[in-house]
């Protein structure tokens, strides 16, 4: 017995050793605040940095307040619930934060809340809808127009379509592209019908069959909805879901992807074309300039490829089609300019017909009326109304292989 | 050969024996140690990790359960409050289908339905109902749904005699589907309910949870009396102990199974209707968060006495919260707080198997007997 206790504290006391020298090795610098400015970031994110969707904040939100040299802090976790009310008063209360920001759609109410405890804190909510017509002064959503970059993308799907058109690997009449998407909601529609435009403008022939998982983040179900594509025939996939599982499916099989959230080159080296993703770093920094400075914070913002909002990865020049980043620059001057719009009804067709005009749910209300006309001089605007997305729209060319609604 | 095996008789390095004889202050007090050392090594750990002193840990943990306590601002301790009321009541509806010894591994899912049947109610009857009615009929259902939800496996367990661990954890999954295809229904396409205003249970001054607090406070001395002092309760122990002496003494098992999963059932659905009335007045899938699993072990580590469920449940609460507060300070991500709460609930868990058990090391290697 007496061994065995000796034994066992010494393993206790190897593990704690380790611990501290492991513990050495990732030192990090302490952020010391600007003591002329007093402005403190809390952070509220749905899970931690294991979800792709959550990294791409976290990082953003280390870069912006690094950058402007403010303190943050920030509570990881937190549902779509009372929780993130709870959070919020934690965030204020506790760690004395005067900006607090939200990342998932479901926190919105529950953040407005807060706002309305606490009308001397700055409430900032990710994919909102609310804030334009909820009257609370302190309270702002943010999106941005990430459709344009997953047009971008798009046109380099279609370069690579092109491509093994000519090469004499598929027909024209082959080119059909699979999309893996989470659920059936505006945010989504509006991500693949952009995509598939943009493949459109550069292979007039293609077509797209899209298969959603219900869920943000399911490796299996993505990398299933991946397979059952390429084997329905799709040549090229892209995804709006957070995982690795599309890519992945494609690397094993050697079809090209065009993936979301960041580059996924390093799984994926001969399948990886470009990837699309928002970079909140701009929307940060507006959000901290605007209370340091006192001035007010849009209550709907809407990052754009301008404001460095919607960006591209790198293309990965071994699976992109050649001259696919010349291309890409021409296009995004374009959409700069304003002589490319990505919505243009002159560019798609619904059941066989244009669309002159489309009623969109821009405004919550308990009904889901649709209250607000997005169709101006042949074009839908989206993110005009709201930062967030209300195109859902289903447009010929795409098929819905399923739905789901969550 | 086969001589020279039958000659040597091979005794275990050590075998384990149940002892029945150690007196309650020394197994009390080999708990408090082991939780005092439990405490010291979630230090230890986050000092290491975090690269932080000690005494700046322990006052990280407390700012993340209390928050500012001291400078006299009580928020946070009702938070702490509310989340142990909302744990504990979950172990106390799980304790009589324990001690029964009915595994119910569906506090998760009559938790869900007792929510749903107060939301619904909040959405179809809040307005055309008075207020005092509405809090009756939310009440009501969510009681019955979860009664009803906890029930049918116990049905089919007194009848068919079907395994009831796997059937209660199968309605967990039917009634997650349920739920979201409820908020598919509400959320009109959103997969979000916005908090609805009606059916609100009051704030007491101005504390949201006080109402929540009560309840459980209650819910614990009732359960308490009901599992010591009452017949039911003393049936319970019966069947638990051996349902064969039941049926010998005249106990209708079938009834007392049906009966307690009702009870256990209806105090799931209490939670629910806790949660989604006196909390998040919405609803989505992940409304109890796992939390009806975790109180299976909270019942276990109460001994199935409610009171000690509340100090069980107390602990638990203060780590997770405090810990996942260290977490977030040091930016760290969530597995560390749910690996050094696992530790902790794993070194109590094995505390209860030495106080119940012993081992017993081979004494002389020369005794063999022959």
């Amino acid at each position: 017995m007496k061994k065995f206790r000796k034994v066992l504290a010494l393993c206790l006391a190897l593990v704690l050793v380790v611990g501290c020298f492991a513990a050495c090795g990732e030192k990090t610098p302490d952020d010391k605040p600007d003591d002329a400015v007093a402005v403190k970031v809390g952070f509220i994110f749905l899970h931690d940095e294991q979800s792709t969707y959550d990294k791409n904040f976290m990082d953003a939100a280390k870069a912006a307040c690094k950058e402007m040299g403010v303190e943050y802090a920030q509570k990881t976790q937190i549902p779509e619930s009372k929780d993130c009310y709870d959070a919020a008063v934690e965030l204020v209360e506790v760690d004395g934060c005067n900006i607090i920001f939200a990342d998932s759609f479901g926190h919105e109410s529950f953040l407005i809340d807060a706002a309305k405890k606490y009308p001397d804190v700055q409430f900032c909510h990710a994919t909102g809808t609310q804030a334009h017509t909820a009257g609370v002064p302190n309270f702002h959503n943010a999106f941005a127009s990430i459709y344009q970059g997953r047009y971008l993308a798009g046109v380099a799907a279609g370069l690579k379509l092109n491509e093994m058109i000519d090469a004499g690997k598929i027909t024209a009449d082959k080119a059909k592209m699979g999309y893996v998407g989470a659920f059936t909601f505006a945010e989504v529609m509006s991500g693949y019908t952009s995509f598939y435009l943009g493949a459109k403008s550069v292979c007039p022939t293609v077509t797209m069959d899209v298969k959603f998982t219900g869920s943000w983040y399911d490796e299996q179900l993505e990398k299933e909805a991946a397979q059952a594509l390429i084997a329905g025939g799709c040549v090229l996939i892209s995804q709006h879901a957070d995982s690795m599982g599309a890519p992945t499916a494609c690397e094993n099989v050697g079809v090209p992807n065009v993936s979301y959230n960041g580059s996924t080159v390093a799984a994926c080296p001969n399948t990886f074309i470009v990837s699309s993703r928002i970079d909140w770093t701009p929307y940060f920094k507006y959000m901290i300039e605007c209370v340091q400075k006192g001035e007010a914070i849009a209550a709907d913002w809407t990052g754009t490829i301008e404001t460095g909002s919607v960006v591209l990865t790198d293309i990965n020049e071994k699976a992109a089609a050649a001259g696919t980043a010349e291309k890409i620059a021409d296009v995004k001057a374009k959409l700069l300019d304003g002589s490319i719009n990505v919505f243009d009804t002159a560019n798609f067709t619904v059941k066989g017909e244009k669309l002159t005009t489309y009623m969109a749910d821009v405004d919550t209300d308990a009904n889901f009326e649709k209250d607000t006309e997005a169709i101006e001089n042949g074009v839908f605007y989206e993110s005009k109304h709201r930062s967030a997305p209300y195109f859902d729209v289903e447009i010929d060319g795409i098929t819905l292989l399923d739905r789901n609604y969550g | 050969m086969a001589e020279k095996i039958k000659n040597t008789h091979h005794e275990p390095l050590f075998h384990i024996v149940k002892r029945d004889d150690m007196p309650q202050w020394q197994a009390w007090l080999i708990r408090i140690v082991t939780i005092l050392v439990g405490f010291l090594l979630v230090g230890f750990l986050s000092m290491a990790i975090t690269e932080k002193s000690l005494g700046d840990t322990y006052e990280i943990m407390f700012s993340g359960v209390f928050g500012r306590l001291f400078q006299g601002s009580t928020t946070m301790l009702w938070k702490y409050l509310q989340e142990i009321a909302i744990l504990l009541c979950l172990a106390l509806a799980l304790t009589p289908a324990f001690k029964m010894k009915f595994w119910n591994c569906g506090a998760e899912g009559q938790a869900l339905m007792g929510g749903l049947a107060s939301i619904f109610c909040m959405i179809e009857f809040g307005e055309k109902l008075p207020y005092s009615t509405l809090i009756v009929v939310i009440a009501v259902t969510s009681i019955l749904t979860g009664a009803i939800w906890g029930v049918i496996p116990a049905i089919f367990k007194a009848l068919f005699n079907t395994n009831e661990t796997l059937f209660t954890l199968m309605m967990n999954y039917i009634a997650t589907q349920i739920i979201a295809y409820y908020v598919y229904i509400e959320g009109g396409g959103s997969n979000v309910i916005n908090p609805v205003s009606y059916g609100n249970f009051p704030s007491v001054g101005n504390n949201d949870y006080f109402v929540n607090i009560v309840t459980v406070a209650v819910i614990t001395v009732l359960m308490y009396i009901y599992l010591k002092y009452s017949k039911q309760g003393y049936e319970i122990s019966v069947v638990g102990e051996s349902q064969n002496t039941a049926r010998y003494v005249g106990i209708n098992v079938k009834k007392v199974i049906i009966r307690t999963m009702l009870i256990s059932g209806a105090l799931c659905g209490v939670t629910g209707m806790l949660l989604v009335a006196g909390k998040d007045h919405s609803i989505n899938t992940n409304l109890v968060g796992g939390q009806g699993f975790t109180a299976i072990l909270m019942s276990w580590l109460g001994q199935f006495n409610p009171f000690i469920m509340v100090v069980m449940t107390a602990i638990v609460v203060f780590l997770r919260l405090g810990v996942a507060k260290v977490a977030d300070t040091s930016f760290l991500n969530s597995s560390f707080s749910e690996i050094i709460v696992g530790i902790v609930i794993l070194m109590l868990v094995g505390c209860e198997f030495f106080i119940h058990y012993s081992i017993k090391f081979r004494h002389n290697k020369k005794e063999v007997k022959a």
